[in-house]
């Protein structure tokens, strides 16, 4: 089975405060770490997976920067067996229908049966995979958190639905999922893991290559676009406690006592 | 103004609470009144139309037995082949529309918009929207070309209804327009989630951790403080996720929904996933050494403190009484 997973390079929230520049044009970049997305890297561990169980290939593709191409090195130290790196100045400012545009074109250069994204990235919209697999014509599963291959025609998805459900579909290949955290346990990834893939060539496609047109996205085909980031009015929030720690402590002991949560 | 339309789901003829937050939404647009949209099959889909027209003046019905699961591929085929393309439609931000609306603006080639949860200004055919980026952290207005239509997903509990249902609108059976609703993706089961060896919707008191704690090991601090306070612990998905704790432990909306009288959050940052697990208003403690963490926009009492240096002290002071 050949796989494409598509990865995206982003702010690691877990170890940064996010600072809106005082403009609201951005958010202040200096001092982010970046990582791969974190549902990504479960997307990649289940192609990985999937691949060394019925054979195949998983390739790796992000619509980035230069810089993305750390993700593409970190993913393929993982195991996927290639990276392609889709870049260039017509793509800055695309929505979420510019970046599945993108993606398409790529996916019918090739031949792939499955392709998986994540869930969610740092925008929040959870968008890429449906869009992509509605462009394609394709099939598409969210949230997924479960892939059994019956052969290679058919494949028995998975999807997490609320209150911890589980919807199970049978879907027809080729088909788009995108992928839920908890699915696999990721493979850890060392230094010396990414020191071997160093020198491996990671080719970048533009809009020429992929036959895309320049209007078609970036931000002049984008018909959603981000204005301003802006620290909104918010209730009165938490009650800070400050002081000490154990000043903090004895506060909370009090509050504690009050509402029930000690006796 | 192009005509605007809801998808309504409901659960066995019973709605979803966002039945009528979308119509709080669509207010928000003007124009003629939103179109309630209900697909089904059956006795259960009666009922949801009425509940419908409780709430909405014009509601669609569409019943066939294709759609007695609401599979969102076969959904997606219906609307499509129904709707007018420069419609506006609103769902839900939920995992059904997490699997119907990103494809269904593309069948359409109309604009989308995910996790929408503010509606500023609707004027010459752009919406001004307030949504949410880097897990909470930041928010940010977009704007949404209405020209070619839209689809918008709304987040669940942001858009609050302040009346009772208090409409007799007209359900209008338009299943006759359902065309061919074959998918290459079919429906087999709902498989329950598995019961765990603590109901933590049982407790009035939760200690409930979550990336905060760092470390596999770390949990032991969390299991001691609640020992100490008589509480049960529970947590946020990656704790679930990276087999901690089980699953049954996870409060949110891909887990359990609790109704403690008090909630202590260990670093947890506040994802709007998680606080959908928590109902019924309870005291809600935030601990966390981000003192920009969203959690603290809706805790009762926020503590700046590492955790792992905060909860063995609390543990300590709580013990020698
Ligand atoms: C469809 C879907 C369903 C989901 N369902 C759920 C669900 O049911 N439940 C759920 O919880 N999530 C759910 N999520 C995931 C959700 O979006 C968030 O990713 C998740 O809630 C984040 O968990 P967290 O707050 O523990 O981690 P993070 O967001 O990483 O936050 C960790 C926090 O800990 C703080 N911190 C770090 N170290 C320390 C320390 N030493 N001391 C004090 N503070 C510290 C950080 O400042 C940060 O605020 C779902 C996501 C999707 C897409
Ligand atoms: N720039 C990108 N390059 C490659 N894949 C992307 C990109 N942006 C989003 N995706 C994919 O789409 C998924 C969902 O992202 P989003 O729709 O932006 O929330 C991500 O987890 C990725 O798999």
């Amino acid at each position: 089975m050949d796989i494409l997973v598509c990865v995206k390079r982003v702010p690691d929230t877990a170890e940064n405060e996010i600072e809106i520049k005082s403009d609201g044009t951005g958010i202040d970049e200096d001092d982010l770490v970046y990582s791969v997305n974190e549902w990504d890297n479960y997307a990649v561990e289940e192609a990985i997976q999937i691949r060394d169980r019925v054979g195949g290939t998983v390739t790796v593709v992000t619509v980035g920067d230069d810089e993305s191409e750390e993700v593409l090195r970190r993913e393929m130290a993982m195991g996927a067996d290639k990276g392609i790196l889709l870049s260039d100045d017509a793509f800055d400012g695309s929505d979420g229908r510019g970046i599945a545009t993108i993606l398409k074109a790529e996916i019918e250069k090739g031949q792939y049966d499955l392709v998986l994204t994540g869930a969610l990235a740092d925008d929040g919209a959870g968008q890429v995979g449906g869009m992509l697999a509605a462009m394609l014509d394709w099939p598409y599963a969210s949230v997924v958190n479960s892939i059994d291959v019956r052969d290679d025609k058919k494949i028995k998805v998975g999807r997490e639905i609320e209150g911890g459900n589980q919807e199970v579909n049978e879907i027809a290949l080729p088909c788009v999922l995108s992928i839920q955290t908890g699915i696999n346990e990721p493979r850890y990834v060392g230094i010396r893991g990414i020191r071997k893939v160093a020198s491996v060539d990671i080719p970048v496609h533009g809009a020429s290559d992929l036959g895309i047109a320049a209007d078609a996205v970036g931000a002049t085909g984008a018909r959603v676009k981000r204005v301003d980031y802006f620290t909104p009015e918010m209730g009165e929030g938490a009650e800070m406690l400050d002081g000490s720690i154990e000043e903090k402590i004895d506060k909370l002991i009090e509050m504690l006592k009050a509402k029930g949560g000690l006796k | 103004m192009a005509q605007l339309f809801a998808y309504i789901t409901h659960t066995q003829g019973k709605l979803e609470d966002s039945a009528a937050e979308l119509l709080v939404a669509a207010s928000k647009f003007g124009g003629d009144p939103v179109i309630g949209i209900v697909t089904g099959s059956g006795g259960d889909l009666d009922t949801a139309c009425q509940e419908a027209a409780k709430r909405y003046s014009n509601v669609w019905k569409f019943d066939h037995a294709e759609l007695g699961y609401p599979n969102a591929e076969k959904v997606r085929k219906l609307l499509t082949d129904v709707l007018p393309s420069d419609a506006i439609v609103l769902m839900a931000h939920d995992t059904f529309g997490m699997d119907l609306g990103p494809g269904l603006s593309i069948k359409l080639d109309s604009a989308f918009a995910a996790d929408v949860v503010g509606i500023e200004a609707v004027s010459d055919g752009v919406a001004t929207l307030v949504r949410q980026e880097y897990a909470g952290m930041a928010h940010a207005h977009v704007t949404c070309d209405l020209s070619k239509g839209a689809v918008l997903t709304l987040r669940p509990g942001v858009f609050q209804p302040e009346e009772d249902a208090s409409t007799s609108g007209q359900v209008e059976d338009k299943s006759g327009d359902v065309g061919d609703l074959t998918t290459n993706r079919n429906f087999i089961e709902v498989v329950e989630a598995e019961i765990g060896d603590v109901d933590i919707t049982k407790s009035d008191v939760l200690v409930s951790v979550g990336r905060g704690i760092e470390d596999e090991e770390n949990i032991e601090l969390a299991e001691e403080l609640a020992e100490a306070m008589g509480a049960v612990v529970s947590c946020s998905r990656p704790i679930v996720d990276a087999k901690w704790l089980e699953k049954s432990r996870q409060v949110g909306t891909s887990g359990q929904t609790v109704k403690p009288k008090v909630y202590m959050a260990m670093g947890i940052s506040g994802s709007f996933q998680h606080l959908g697990g928590i109902k019924g208003s309870p005291f809600i403690v935030a601990v966390n050494k981000n003192p920009k963490a969203p959690i603290f926009q809706v805790a009762d009492v926020g503590i700046v403190e590492d955790i792992l240096e905060f909860m063995p002290e609390l543990t300590e002071k709580i013990q020698e009484g």
